[in-house]
């Protein structure tokens, strides 16, 4: 439970509440992480939150996390610039089954900052593009202003093997893209269902809503994967918080095979 | 004591000689933990010796009733389980984690390095060890041990004590966890009162045990004494009325998640959070961060926490379980059921805290049959006893 020492390498400003921080150790060197896992962040005197790790996993001289101010500790990370300290344990919790693609089309879903946990999966991928068939992107924010690592989705779009789909809730004036939501993406992406693997990670409704176009299209359960956010306050399966059914979700999840959970994430409030 | 360990060694103590017990175990560096009369209600707490262990009292409880009478009777272990159990030493409701200091703008973490208290433990019950049993299972069989429940837990010394007195609350026998003890103790006592002379029957489960009892040059119990304990355990386990299905009742609640009848726990839980805190098992904490004024140390404290409080389950946007009714399944459906999926065991061992402690006497073993049963509860005064799932 005890965090050690680190500091921020360099601060970038996504979008208008969000920003990642490059994090070195104050010792030694990072550690290596697998895409979707997580890390517990501490701000002195603060708290501590668990942030999902969004930098390439091939990366060695820093670790990646993409924050939304949403709360008292989010928002005063936002204040942490170049050089300041802060605590970190980590990494924790299941991965993202990049082995179980491997010869598959993989479909991507993201939500909002659900994007983050996805994007060292996505690096991944990337990285080792001929282990995989059909890369499909389906990503939804809430504005055009709110779209996240804008500069990647760029590059990758501009890749010719790998498809990228970007919708938002709301409009400008000057966005020519889709407007919707992103299960309704589903239906027409790029993808043979027999052969696929699904990786959600987003708003419970987005996954209800995603997963039933999966359906739709006929990909089975245990081909869908999704990651799940929980209360967490030890992120080792001690504290309870975390608790989803018989899942502790920081030490069983984040990430889940959509089989395990279906049944749990029809009843309210479970 | 059982009918069948007849043939192990089984010394008799007479009262008298109770206070050289403890005394021999002070003497190896333990702090004596015992039930006394604190604040109405039998409670372990720290003793110096034999003398301040309260005779005559007796205890009796019922949904949402605990009530404390002195008899004229010399017994000194004739009750039930009180409010507190062993969870409070050795897993403390809160504990330093660590402190950090920044120093030119780096932070150090630094864990307390107290050693850890060596308890002696007088007069847990068996349901008490099964419940230390299970919280061996949570903290220490896991990816990550917590370090200071386990050095807690080395160090600990058990004398318990067989219950001849279950209260209206109590289902130890459904959850197999007494009111005999089988395992889990260093010293066991069976009280007994014979023709006005009070004495106790002693097994001995380890080798520490086993030295200790040495040390007081005990004769071996008559077998007429054995037979008389015996038949008085048998007894006390007709005098629990309570029952519950243990293997039935964990699937039976994964298939009743929607069940009309939790809707009404909605009205009557209040989500004080009473059972989890007297609760023998229930492990959730939180973690509290404090700065002093200077704002230069910072320190980190684990504090219990409770699944029925509403932050409980917060996240960004809202808590995930906003109803007392959610809050409620929660923790009933955790003990009974999912508990089996995390640790192979369930996470009640029957003492009856939850139903005695619950202001408005909601009864865990009626709520959970009645559910099982998919029909509604009761009357919310009257309590089912021995609906079977």
């Amino acid at each position: 439970m005890r965090p050690e020492p680190w500091r921020v390498k360099r601060v970038h400003k996504d979008t208008r509440d969000t920003f990642s921080l490059e994090l070195e150790p104050e010792n030694g060197d990072p550690f290596s992480f697998l895409p979707g896992q997580f890390n517990m962040l501490y701000l002195f005197g603060t708290g501590e939150v668990p942030i999902s790790i969004s930098g390439d996993p091939g990366q060695t001289d820093a670790i990646l996390h993409t924050v939304r101010r949403v709360g008292v500790v989010t928002d005063a990370m936002g204040q942490l610039r170049k050089g300041h300290s802060l605590g970190l344990r980590g990494p924790y919790g299941e991965p993202w089954p990049l082995d179980q693609a491997e010869n598959k089309d993989i479909v991507i879903v993201a939500g909002g900052i659900g994007l983050a946990p996805l994007r060292p999966a996505l690096l991944s991928i990337v990285a080792n593009r001929d282990k995989y068939q059909n890369i499909v992107l389906l990503y939804g924010a809430r504005t055009p202003d709110d779209i996240l690592y804008r500069k990647d989705l760029e590059k990758l779009s501009a890749q010719l093997d790998i498809q990228v789909f970007v919708t938002v809730d709301r409009g400008t004036a000057n966005w020519r893209g889709s407007i919707g939501v992103v299960p309704n993406m589903i239906r027409r992406a790029p993808f043979d269902a027999q052969n696929a693997v699904a990786m959600i990670c987003g708003p419970e409704i987005m996954i209800h809503y995603a997963t039933k176009e999966l359906h739709r299209r006929g990909l089975p359960d245990e081909k869908i994967f999704v990651s799940m956010e929980r209360n967490m306050k030890c992120g080792i399966g001690l504290c309870g918080h975390c608790q989803f059914g018989p899942y502790f979700v920081c030490r069983d999840g984040p990430v889940f095979p959509y089989s395990r959970v279906e049944k749990l994430l029809q009843v309210r409030e479970a | 004591m059982r009918p069948d360990q007849q043939g192990e060694a089984i010394f008799l103590l007479p009262d008298e000689k109770l206070a050289e017990l403890l005394s021999a175990i002070k003497e190896r560096g333990y702090q004596l933990i015992a039930p006394i009369l604190r604040d109405a209600a039998l409670c372990f707490s720290e003793i110096d010796g034999a003398s301040e262990l309260p005779q005559g009292l007796r205890d009796a409880q019922s949904p949402g009733s605990y009530r404390i009478k002195q008899t004229a009777s010399p017994e000194r272990f004739a009750h039930a389980s009180g409010p507190t159990s062993l969870k409070r030493f050795l897993y403390p409701p809160r504990l330093k984690l660590w402190q950090t200091q920044r120093k030119a703008n780096a932070m150090v973490f630094e864990e307390p390095a107290d050693p850890p208290p060596r308890y002696a433990f007088i007069g847990p019950r068996p349901c008490d060890l099964q419940a230390v049993a299970i919280q061996d299972r949570v903290f220490l069989r896991s990816a990550h041990p917590d370090n200071d429940y386990r050095r807690r837990r080395e160090n600990a010394l058990f004398v318990a004590v067989n219950c001849l007195h279950p209260s209206e609350s109590c289902f130890c026998s459904s959850m197999n966890s007494g009111p005999s003890a089988k395992s889990g103790f260093d010293i066991l006592l069976t009280e007994q009162i014979e023709s006005e002379e009070l004495y106790y029957l002693v097994q001995t489960g380890t080798d520490e045990g086993l030295e200790i009892l040495n040390t007081l040059k005990l004769k071996p119990a008559a077998d007429s004494k054995k037979r008389k304990a015996a038949t008085e355990l048998k007894q006390a386990t007709k005098k629990i009325e309570r029952k519950l299905d243990p293997t039935g009742i964990g699937p039976a609640l994964k298939e009743r998640l929607d069940s009309p009848a939790w809707d009404e726990l909605e009205n009557r839980c209040l989500a004080c959070g009473n059972c989890t805190l007297a609760c023998p098992t229930c492990f959730c904490s939180t973690v509290e961060d404090h700065t002093d004024l200077a704002g230069e140390i910072a320190t980190r404290d684990r504090v219990w926490d409770s699944c029925f409080q509403q932050s409980f389950s917060y996240v960004a946007g809202g808590p995930v379980r906003s109803t007392i009714k959610g809050r409620y399944r929660q923790w009933l459906t955790h003990k009974l059921s999912s508990w089996s999926d995390q640790f192979g065991t369930l996470g009640c061992v029957g003492c009856g805290r939850c139903i005695t402690w619950c202001p408005v006497g909601i009864d865990l073993v009626a709520e959970a049959n009645a559910i099982c049963t998919e029909r509604q509860s009761q009357n919310p005064t009257k309590t089912t006893i021995g609906v079977s799932p």
